[in-house]
Order: structure tokens, then sequence, then C-alpha cells
């Protein structure tokens, strides 16, 4: 029930609570009730019609170059192991 | 979108899949004993069933599945509770338009489902969403709009956004039937309570909304090391390896590994709303039992908006809350694996659904039946 859906913000309507929001070539209005301050352009998760989040795709590929970190880590080594990007 | 399905698409990657399972392996080796991770997310039961990851674990690595799904741990005095507010209303000549989501809609009673209700004539509608509900309501200004609103913070923070749109509006025909549940604090109920669990992989979305703060507490009070994880494959393997590797080192604490849609603070603005209109109480789960400081309901100050304080209803007590037989119970407290029952796939399926577990699409019965159980 809690999966969310990423999508792309297209046109934000403060007035109505509203803004319209692309799936990838589905177009739906959505409401902006949680993440007030979303703007055209910007990825979001949206669940049962709410926008619930950013997306943050930056983040996204940093974790993922990050990884190759995680593959060379020898087992033990591991005290004081973080996972990339968790320190900040 | 083309975009995000480039930065998705690694944590789906085959090549990594395999790095992650031979670490895994690695990591078992000097596993003392076996590590039970339990998950809490039906949609994280989706991706490890779909993706066979169970069978790519070395045996002293298990992932059990917890209460994972709100539609399975409603109880079963609360549909039936909302049955009766619909006839009394019939009676009294006044006509509530029900709406709830698909699988809650399907759920049996000793008393009948939703859909038998509709069946019957009341006018009970399936929505994707409680903005549905809204937009039914504002089409239907005559008619008193229901919606009976399960779910886990995920779901409760569009509930808490839409009374607050309701309320600016002074829409007065929408109201909802709350059976809304708190995550972290259910599952502290299952660690104080004899279930085993080494480790746990927190809800991505419930996430979303509470942040890595609102799980903290389990890791400081009962040592769990918890990673919080997103729903593709390699997130899940990854949350695998690093809660070992945790549980090896003693380290307690939340890992983040959702970055991308989760922050410490999670929707600062969805937990401020969820906090004006509800309040914590106590509340029954389905076949567990009564869970302290679990539930959440309308506050006072919003009491217009919950339709139980309009129909006072009686629901009979003592109602066997499974089919004989059913072992939802020890499913949901990752005691069982659905392929323990022994009505699994004979005569419980999703068309012919013994117990809720099977009904629910987030259900593990009914993920596990959905992909033929890979594990
Ligand atoms: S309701 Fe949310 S937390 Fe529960 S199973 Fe579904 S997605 Fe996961
Ligand atoms: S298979 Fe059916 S009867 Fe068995 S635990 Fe699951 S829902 Fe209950």
């Amino acid at each position: 029930m809690c999966l969310a859906t990423v999508a792309k913000v297209l046109e934000v309507d403060p007035s109505k609570g509203t803004a319209w929001v692309d799936f990838g070539g589905v177009e739906r209005e959505v409401r902006i009730d949680l993440m007030p301050d979303v703007k055209p352009g910007e990825y979001v998760l949206v669940h049962t019609g709410f926008i619930i989040e950013k997306v943050d795709e930056k983040t996204a590929r940093e974790i993922l170059n990050a990884w190759d970190e995680v593959f060379e880590v020898e087992p033990d080594a591991m005290g004081g192991y973080y996972y990339p990007g968790d320190r900040t | 979108m083309k975009d995000v399905e480039r930065v998705i698409a690694p944590y789906r990657d085959r090549a990594i899949a395999q790095k992650l399972v031979e670490k895994i392996k690695e990591e078992a080796k000097t596993l003392d004993g076996e590590i039970r991770i339990m998950h809490v997310c039906g949609s994280h039961e989706d991706t490890i069933t779909r993706y066979g990851i169970r069978s790519l674990l070395p045996k002293n690595v298990k992932v059990v599945s917890g209460p994972g799904c709100p539609v399975c741990i409603t109880p079963i005095e609360d549909i039936i509770a909302m049955q009766r507010i619909m006839r009394k209303a019939k009676e009294e000549g006044e006509e509530i338009i029900l709406t709830t989501f698909g699988d809650m809609y399907k759920i049996p009673t000793p008393m009948g489902s939703f859909a038998d209700l509709k069946s019957e004539g009341f006018d009970v509608r399936i929505v994707y969403g409680i903005y549905d509900t809204y937009r039914i309501a504002k089409e239907n200004p005559d008619k008193t709009v229901v919606h009976f609103s399960p779910g886990f913070e995920t779901t409760t923070a569009p509930t808490a956004g839409m009374l607050n749109a309701v309320a600016q509006e002074k829409l007065e025909n929408f109201k909802i039937y709350s059976v809304h549940r708190l995550t972290p604090q259910g599952i502290e109920v299952l660690i104080k309570q004899k279930s085993r669990i080494d480790a746990l992989i927190d809800a991505g979305h419930v996430s979303t909304i509470i942040g890595v703060k609102g799980w903290e507490f389990l890791s400081e009070r009962y040592g769990t090391p918890q990673v919080v994880a997103g729903f593709e494959p390699n997130d899940v393997l990854m949350a695998v390896l690093l809660l070992i590797r945790m549980y090896k080192e003693g380290d307690a604490r939340v890992v983040n590994e959702y970055k991308r849609s989760v922050k410490y603070e999670g929707n600062v603005h969805a937990q401020k709303l969820i906090d004006k209109y509800l309040k914590v109480v106590d509340a029954k789960w389905r076949a567990l039992g009564i869970f302290p400081k679990t539930g959440l309901k309308v506050r006072n100050e919003w009491k217009e908006f919950e339709i139980r304080n309009f129909y006072k209803v009686e629901v009979p007590k003592g109602l066997p809350e499974l089919e004989k037989g059913c072992l939802c119970a020890a499913v949901l407290r990752g005691l069982a694996m659905p392929t323990d029952c022994p009505h699994f796939g004979k005569d419980c399926t999703p068309r012919h659904p013994i117990g809720p577990c099977m009904v629910s699409y987030e259900g593990s019965c009914n993920v596990f039946y959905r992909y033929g159980v890979l594990y």
C-alpha cells in the first residue's frame, strides 16, 4: 500500500493544492499538500495521488558510485564501517 | 522519467546483484549461528519473492516477513462496525457512500466483506487514494462520503493532508473511519513479545514520512541493527549485507540505504499534519492482539471528520479472527512462512482466500502465491 511511484512535475497550481505530473507517459493530477514547495522539472515520489517526497537523483548516482567501496571492504575491516554517504 | 530510469537501473543490475550475493556469502561464513532479518513491508516481500532473493542467500541468513500490510492487520471488528454504520444510516434514511482500497474491499470477516455489502446494494466504491474520495464528496454534496482508511505512515500522511484541505474548504460531507497504524511502534511490540528479530529492514516509504529518526529508538532500546531500504532487488541485497555486518559488529544503529528518497528527519510537513489531525491510541492488530500506542484516531478538535462520532454501533464480541487452521498470525510475526500453512495454494488461493494474508496484494501469502514461491 505504501509503494510510491516516481514522476516528473510538469505544472503546479498552489491555489488548488495540486500539480500535474508525468509518470513516464501517463499524466495525472496529484495533491501537493504534503510537499507544497515542489517545482516543475523536479522528480517526486507519488503515493495514492499525493506527492510525498522529492527524489534526489544526484544522491542516487553518488551512492551507486560509492558502492564500489563496499565491494572492496574486507570483512575484518568492519570496525567503523559506514554506508556510503551515511556520515552526513 | 528516462533519467530516473537510468538512475534506478543499476539497482536492478545482475552483475551488481551477484557481487552483493558473493559478499553476503563471505560474511555469512563467519556468522555465529544464523541471523533472522525481519522486513516489515509487503512491498519488500514483493521484491524479495519476485526476484527470488531468498534462494540466493546462504542457509544461515533468514529473511522473514513481519506485519507488513495494514490491510492484513485491520481488525474484523472495524470492518463489521463500518458495515453496521452503513446499515444504520440507511435505516435512518441517510445515504453513505463508502470508499476504500481494492484489497480492503475484499477482506473477509465472519459477517462478510465490504464486497458482500456492495452486492446487497450499498454504495461501496474502490478508490486508488483518498483524493478520489474527496472528489466523490464534491460531486455528491447531498450524501455523506466516508473513506475507510487503513494504512501505515505513508498512507496516513495523505489522509492528514486531505483532512487539512477539507478543513480549510469546510467540506462537510467528507468523513473517514480511521484504522491507521504506526509501524515502528508495532514492531516494538513484536520485539518485546518473543518474536526473534536480529535485524530489521525498515519500510522505505514509511521512512520517507517518518525519517531515519523515526526508527532510531528501536536500535537504542533493543540493540537491533536496521537498514532503511529501497524497493529494487539490489537495495534489499545491500540491506542484507549491511545488516549481517552490523549484527556481527554489534553495531546497533539505523543506516539509510534509501537516501535517494528518505531524509534523516523525514517529511516534517507531513508529520506536522498527521499530528494536527490524529492522535496516538492503543489499537488492535488483527490476530495479534492489542498493541499499546500503535493506532491513530481523529483528534477531538476534529471529531466531525470521524464517522464513528455520528453513529454508535455494537459489534459482537469474541468473533473468530481467522478461519480455522489459517496461520496468518504466525506469518505476521515472522514465525511461519506461507508455505508452512497446509492450506497454502490448495484450498487457499487469491481467488478463494481463507485468510487476510492471501487477500491483500501485499499479504505474504498472496505475494508467495503470485510469484510461485522461489525459495
Ligand atoms: S502498506 Fe506500506 S509498509 Fe505496508 S506493506 Fe504496503 S508498502 Fe509496505
Ligand atoms: S495460506 Fe491462507 S490459510 Fe494459510 S496462512 Fe495464508 S491466508 Fe491463512
